[in-house]
């Protein structure tokens, strides 16, 4: 005989689950006793907000390849994760979100801290399970982390009542994962392979642009190679990020309103553009009917409902986009594209020799992110929030090896910090760097604590300029009262409080300061937060 | 031109407002939903009639795809299926026109089902047009109430989705 609650033990042990992060309550105290039981197995990191449970999830499985879990109580725990789970959704991460809920005979009640959380992310979410007996969660934790980490990846959220958690049911084996509804197509179709080489081939101004997907196939190494073979440029959106080294010579830069100019070019130029693992969003292509009335477009997605859905693809091509990859780069890839590929080049070298006029009391960012690149190790993996500070992250700071994680989809401020803290507890020796705004720090700063806690030692790069910083720039230009509710004189010192919580911190102003200040943060053991003075009107357009 | 779509779905709870909610906020209008579970009992049949051009109906098809509840979704134009709704249509009647309705009624191939000394309820089971063309000929009597159960459709031939 099992207890729901052992079946959802269990069920973890199976995926090699060693880590959860949560937060209790009464809802969810059955499952919490048997986590207490196997505390050896599976380590719990109590966080110190619900949604942040999530974001530590998401850098967990956005680096380890893994699936994040995380879990919380019902009612207010679960509203509080709503957000983490949406982000995660917008990114495709794969998470495992398991609540509390009230018991089984209670649902429907409005009883204490029930709340229909199901129903609640059902826009937004990948799948839901609201169990209604404990001997369906052995089935239903197979099928929650086959679907978290198949085609598309997301997140999945596991309801269970709390006497389902106490209920006891003979186990039987429930088998290999069989959904009738859902067999993600993987195998990319060799006709349309061959079509789509073909066409490459008779490119003169080939282009491909990568997003997210390329990492949530885990193909950015595919991606370089397809890219080396055939001699085709490489934009990104902002998700692919760090596909490739800044300075690989093929890296156009990253596309889109807050993009790098050649890449803008590139994209408007193209012939044929092979578009990989992006789906086109707003932000990354502001006109994608201009696009594709001038170019051939290229679609490869596993999620048939991106292709089409924002711009019409000439080929379509579904798939696991690794799978596609390898086979394409086995195919005839050699496009005339010598002259275009300079072309490019000579723009790229350009505007990245262009000068960062330096700045006087204060520090300007774009200098400092060029800076902060280039003492970070090789393999650094840097986390930006949203706002200014992430156009600027992403914008000016170089990759090698490392990753640039952030929430792009959603754009959920006070990201960055946990989804920080979940990258360490999956690479604990890796150099983590957390960028962020005044503003983004102060929504999940409460972490601060976890990081501590658990001895994480991330680098947090915090510019203030005592403002909603992005906001304050887009109500200046497009407003007529101009900035309104974005000041934040009451702002802490965060130096003080970085003392509060026991890490280390300096506030630079000065730019004579900067390479010695990232120095120190990034030999000093332990966390750091290193707070820089920028001016609150620099703006985050292509100067 | 209109569309079909016939959804194979789960028999489990919640998967009707899985579906009605994708199409409320990806703003696909349906004109009419019929569920029902099928010969296997473990699977329901939903057949829903949208008239919305063939881009949004490839973007329905994909979006209900995606639902892991759906097992399977095939479009089609309406020459395909042989397709079916049922309406119940009251209407004021007098003992001066009832004749003239029983009259309109048989001319439609139709029945009366129920009647009362001020109306009559009629039953059709026709396709969607024949049951507006109903509607509008009893339009003049006075329909005191019209109940349809929206269009359900199967394959024409031996052919299933
Ligand atoms: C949770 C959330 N609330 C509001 C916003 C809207 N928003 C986008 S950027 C921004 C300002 C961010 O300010 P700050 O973190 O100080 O960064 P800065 O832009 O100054 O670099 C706001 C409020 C958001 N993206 N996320």
């Amino acid at each position: 005989m099992m207890t729901g609650a052992q079946a959802l033990a269990k069920g973890l042990e199976e995926h090699n689950v060693d880590i959860i992060f949560g937060y209790p309550g009464a809802t969810i105290a059955p499952f919490y006793n048997e986590l207490a039981k196997n505390r050896d197995k599976i380590t719990h990191i109590l966080v110190r907000e619900e949604q942040n449970a999530a974001h530590m999830a998401s850098g967990y499985a956005r680096v380890s390849g893994e699936v994040g879990v995380c879990v919380v109580t019902s009612g207010p725990g679960a509203t509080n994760l709503i957000t983490g789970i949406a982000t995660a959704y917008m990114d495709s991460i794969p998470i495992v979100a398991i609540t509390g809920q009230v018991p089984k005979d209670q649902l429907g009640r409005d009883v204490f801290q029930e709340i229909d959380i199901t129903g609640a992310c059902a826009p937004f979410i990948k799948h839901s399970y609201l169990v209604k007996e404990a001997s369906d969660i052995p089935r239903i934790m197979r099928e929650a982390f086959y679907i978290a980490s198949t085609g598309r990846p997301g997140p999945v959220l596991i309801d269970v009542p709390s006497d389902v958690q106490n209920q006891t049911f003979k186990y039987t084996d429930p088998g290999r994962v069989n959904i009738r509804g859902y067999k993600p197509t993987t195998q990319g179709n060799p006709k349309q392979i061959s079509k789509v080489a073909k066409q490459i081939c008779a490119a003169k101004r080939p282009l491909i642009c990568a997003g997210g997907g390329v990492f949530g196939a885990n193909a950015a190494a595919e991606l370089r190679k397809l890219s080396r073979k055939g001699n085709i440029p490489v934009v990104t959106t902002m998700m692919g990020l760090s596909t490739l080294p800044t300075d690989d010579p093929l890296n156009v830069g990253m596309i889109g309103m807050h993009g790098h100019k050649p890449a803008n070019y590139a994209l408007n130029h193209a012939d044929v553009l092979i578009i990989v693992g992006a789906r086109v969003g707003d932000r990354a292509v502001q006109a994608p009917g201009k696009v594709e009335e001038t170019t051939v477009t290229i679609h490869i997605d596993i999620d048939p409902a991106e292709i089409g859905k924002n711009m019409s693809a000439t080929i379509p091509l579904v798939g696991d986009v690794r799978h596609i990859l390898k086979k394409l780069v086995d195919e005839e890839i050699n496009p005339d594209s010598e002259y275009w590929v300079s072309e490019l080049r000579q723009m790229v070298r350009e505007d990245r020799a262009k000068e960062i006029p330096p700045r006087e009391g204060t520090i300007g960012p774009k200098g400092f992110m060029r800076k902060l690149g280039a003492q970070l190790d090789e393999d650094a993996y840097v986390v930006a929030d949203v706002g200014q500070n992430q156009i600027w992250a992403g914008k000016y700071i170089s990759v090698r090896k490392g990753r640039f994680l952030t929430s792009g989809g959603l754009g959920t401020m006070g990201y960055s910090l946990p989804a920080a803290i979940g990258v360490k507890f999956a690479y604990p020796d890796k150099q983590t760097i957390c960028v962020c705004g005044d503003g983004s720090f102060q929504m999940s700063m409460n972490e601060l604590s976890t990081m501590v806690e658990n001895g994480k030692d991330i680098k947090i790069v915090l510019f203030n300029n005592n403002k909603l910083g992005m906001v304050n720039e887009l109500q200046k230009k497009g407003y007529s009262e101009g900035p309104f509710g974005v000041q934040m004189p009451g702002i802490p010192d965060f130096c003080k409080l970085a003392d509060a919580f026991g890490i280390k911190s300096r506030r630079i102003s000065d730019e004579s300061e900067i390479d010695d200040a990232i120095k120190e943060m990034l030999s000093t053991e332990g966390g750091f937060i290193l707070e820089c003075v920028i001016d609150p009107d620099e703006s985050t357009m292509a100067q | 031109m209109k569309q079909l779509i016939s959804v194979l779905v789960e028999n489990q709870s919640g998967v009707l407002s899985k579906i009605s909610g994708l199409f409320a906020r990806r703003g696909f209008n349906i004109d009419s939903l019929a569920v029902g579970v099928t010969e296997d009992k473990t699977v329901s049949r939903i057949t829903m009639l949208a008239d919305s051009g063939n881009s949004v109906a490839e973007q329905m098809e994909k979006q209900l795809n995606k639902l892991v509840p759906v097992i399977k979704v095939r479009t089609f134009e309406e020459n395909e299926v042989v397709s079916k709704e049922l309406a119940l249509i009251k209407v004021s009647a007098t003992n001066k026109n009832r004749g003239e309705i029983r009259d309109i009624v048989d001319m439609m191939h139709t029945r009366i089902i129920d009647m009362s000394t001020s109306t009559v309820t009629i039953e059709i089971c026709d396709s969607p047009e024949k049951i507006d063309i109903l509607q509008d000929m009893m339009r003049p009597f006075g329909i005191k109430e019209v109940a349809r159960t929206g269009v359900v459709s199967l394959q024409k031939g031996s052919l299933n989705i």
